[in-house]
């Protein structure tokens, strides 16, 4: 079974973003970028799951960016097998939309023809959890969002989700696409022999545009500001007085 | 313009908070038309046409929507499109399961989690783990958008709207239920909770969470975790507080034994008053919280919970 993992570079996760002052856009320049820690949860599983036996090669694709192939790079030196990387922006402020970029990834697919798709659930960047769904809905495929759990059964894989109100588990015909959420593993470190290993392995360089997909935004960012900020407040010193200042807040 | 918004469900019934506050965001937008689909729809239904604001409801009954799978629900969707201008949901995870499929068999983008609908085309939302906030314009023929449930109040009462029924659409079976997990709690739920007390690291052990529950009963509150207690097994997945948890903003909010990682402020910010306990006066939970108490959660936490 060959399976594919999306990968996307985004802002490093313990980076706070910063708004520019014109409001044009979070600054990206100059700051430390990171593989979508999501995806990194992806791509461990597709190594586990060939560990196991259950996968035979796991390609990694990521669309954006020419250094994008240094986020793939960093999934081949975990242990992924191969890269494509889909050159669809210049500038790093030029984000592709998950619409645009599942069109990408379907037209990637068709060539590759994965059994499994393990994405992220969610890109830190954007925040728009929606790749992974519009990606099944583009193909006709089934799909399994926020997985905490994944297990192969034959033709099917039980995925066990992470939803609102606790767990649920459903069983999704292959080939299909699988989100991952937070708990499904906790990705291993490249080692250094494998960082090495890993420049030897093979990553395609293409275009959007060989894919025949437009990737203007549908939607457009008017400005981007810093949300409402809070103020510290005070210190207490005992339990008392929090009792007392909570009162006086109308809280309790 | 006419909005299509799906409802939330909830075990057997309809989740009335959130399905009202969503109708509170979409109102202005035009005619508020209510989907509901799944089990015990026909009760649901009932409910949601009392919402103030609720034009219409549809009620897609039928084995397909029992478990709201994403690949039936996207398809009744669809098949409903015509005719509106916005679909809308709750931001739920079982909406963020079902519209982006939805909005792709449409060709056109979702719009997740708003925060504010500035008008028809255009909508405020957050990102970046919530260090920015957006206004996005949309050129897409139908908007389709999710709503962030916690910048929203609920709709009161007084609607009165007809009730008919959906023709289900064909989907193919791509995907089955097989389990659900569902805890049962007394306790309010998290996003529509009014108080809520989240436990940490800190708190070291499932066992140990009970300073939390009492101090959460004590005060009628729902309770909540960081990811770092829920990844060491303290508490259960549905009780996360954040980015990739629930987006709360109840009148209170106890942090105890939480650092204030970005991850989890952002889903609790925007909380009336933040109360952090935490034994480091350095913690960053302290630059947000309104009142901070420095010291340890075993001795505050009891001390609390008897002197309220
Ligand atoms: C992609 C991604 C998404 C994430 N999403 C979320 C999310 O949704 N929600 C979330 O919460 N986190 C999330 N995180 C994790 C987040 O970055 C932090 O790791 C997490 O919030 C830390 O939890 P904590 O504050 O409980 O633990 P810690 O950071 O370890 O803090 C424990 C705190 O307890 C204090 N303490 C210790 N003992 C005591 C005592 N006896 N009395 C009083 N205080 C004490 C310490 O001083 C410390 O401040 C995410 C991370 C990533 C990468
Ligand atoms: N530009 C991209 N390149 C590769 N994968 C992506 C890209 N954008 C999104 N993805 C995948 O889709 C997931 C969800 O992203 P999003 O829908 O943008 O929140 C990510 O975790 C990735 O697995």
């Amino acid at each position: 079974m060959k399976v594919l993992v999306p990968v996307k570079r985004v802002i490093d996760y313990n980076v706070k973003a910063r708004v520019k002052a014109d409001g044009s856009g979070v600054d990206l320049s100059n700051v430390k970028m990171s593989m979508n820690p999501f995806d990194e949860i992806a791509v461990e599983e597709a190594i586990r799951l060939k560990e196991k036996g259950a996968a035979t090669e796991i390609v990694v694709v990521s669309v954006g960016v020419k250094q994008a192939a240094e986020t793939i790079r960093t999934a081949l030196a975990m242990g992924a097998d191969r890269g494509i990387l889909v050159v669809a922006a210049d500038d790093v402020h030029q984000d592709i939309e998950p619409l645009a970029v599942a069109k990408i990834l379907k037209a990637v697919i068709a060539e590759e023809q994965p059994q499994l798709v393990i994405a992220g659930k969610q890109a830190i960047d954007n925040d728009m959890n929606a790749t992974g769904q519009m990606l099944a809905a583009l193909l006709g495929w089934g799909q399994a969002t926020q997985a905490g759990k994944i297990e192969i059964e034959g033709n099917a894989a039980k995925v066990t989700r992470e939803v609102d109100g606790g767990l649920q588990t459903v069983s999704v015909t292959l080939p299909a696409i699988v989100t991952a959420d937070l708990r499904l593993n906790e990705p291993r470190y490249a080692s250094l022999p494998n960082i090495m290993k890993a420049k030897k392995k093979e990553l395609t360089e293409k275009t959007a545009a060989d894919y025949g997909v437009d990737t203007t935004s549908r939607l457009t960012v008017v400005s981007t500001r810093e949300p409402e900020g809070r103020k510290a407040g005070i210190k207490v010193g005992s339990v008392d007085e929090l009792v007392s200042k909570l009162k006086a807040a109308g809280v309790i | 313009m006419a909005v299509l918004l799906l409802a939330e469900m909830a075990e057997n019934g309809l989740n009335r908070d959130a399905t009202a506050k969503a109708v509170t965001a979409v109102k202005a937008l035009g005619d508020v038309t209510v989907l509901v689909a799944g089990t015990g729809a026909q009760a649901a239904a009932t409910e949601a046409a009392a919402i103030d604001g609720v034009g219409k409801v549809l009620v897609a009954e039928g084995d397909a929507y029992a478990h709201r799978l994403a690949e039936p629900m996207a398809a009744l969707v669809v098949a409903l499109a015509p005719g509106f201008s916005h679909i809308a949901a709750p931001g739920t995870t079982d909406a963020r399961n079902v519209l982006p499929r939805a909005a792709a068999l449409l060709d056109v983008m979702v719009i997740p989690e708003v925060s504010r609908v500035v008008d028809a085309d255009t909508f405020e939302r957050s990102v970046y783990t919530s260090a920015a906030v957006q206004t996005v314009k949309s050129a897409d023929a139908t908007k389709v958008l999710t709503v962030r449930i916690a910048s929203f109040d609920a709709a009161g009462e007084g609607g009165s709207a007809p009730v008919e029924s959906a023709a289900s659409a064909d989907a193919p079976a791509l995907s089955s239920w097989v389990s659900d997990e569902v805890a049962a709690s007394d306790r309010p739920e998290l996003t529509s909770a009014k108080r809520i007390v989240s436990g940490g690291r800190a708190v070291g052990s499932k066992d140990n969470f009970a300073i939390i529950e009492k101090l959460a009963d004590k005060l009628g509150a729902a309770v909540g975790a960081s990811r770092a207690a829920v990844d060491s097994g303290y508490a259960p997945n549905d009780w996360q507080v954040g980015q990739t948890g629930k987006v709360v903003a109840p009148e209170l909010y106890i942090a105890a034994g939480i650092s204030g990682a970005i991850q989890h402020l952002a889903g609790m910010k925007d909380s009336k008053v933040i109360v952090a306990i935490n034994k480091d006066e350095e913690a960053p939970i302290f630059q947000i919280a309104d009142y901070g108490l420095v010291g340890d959660i075993f001795t505050i936490l009891p001390e609390l919970t008897e002197k309220l």
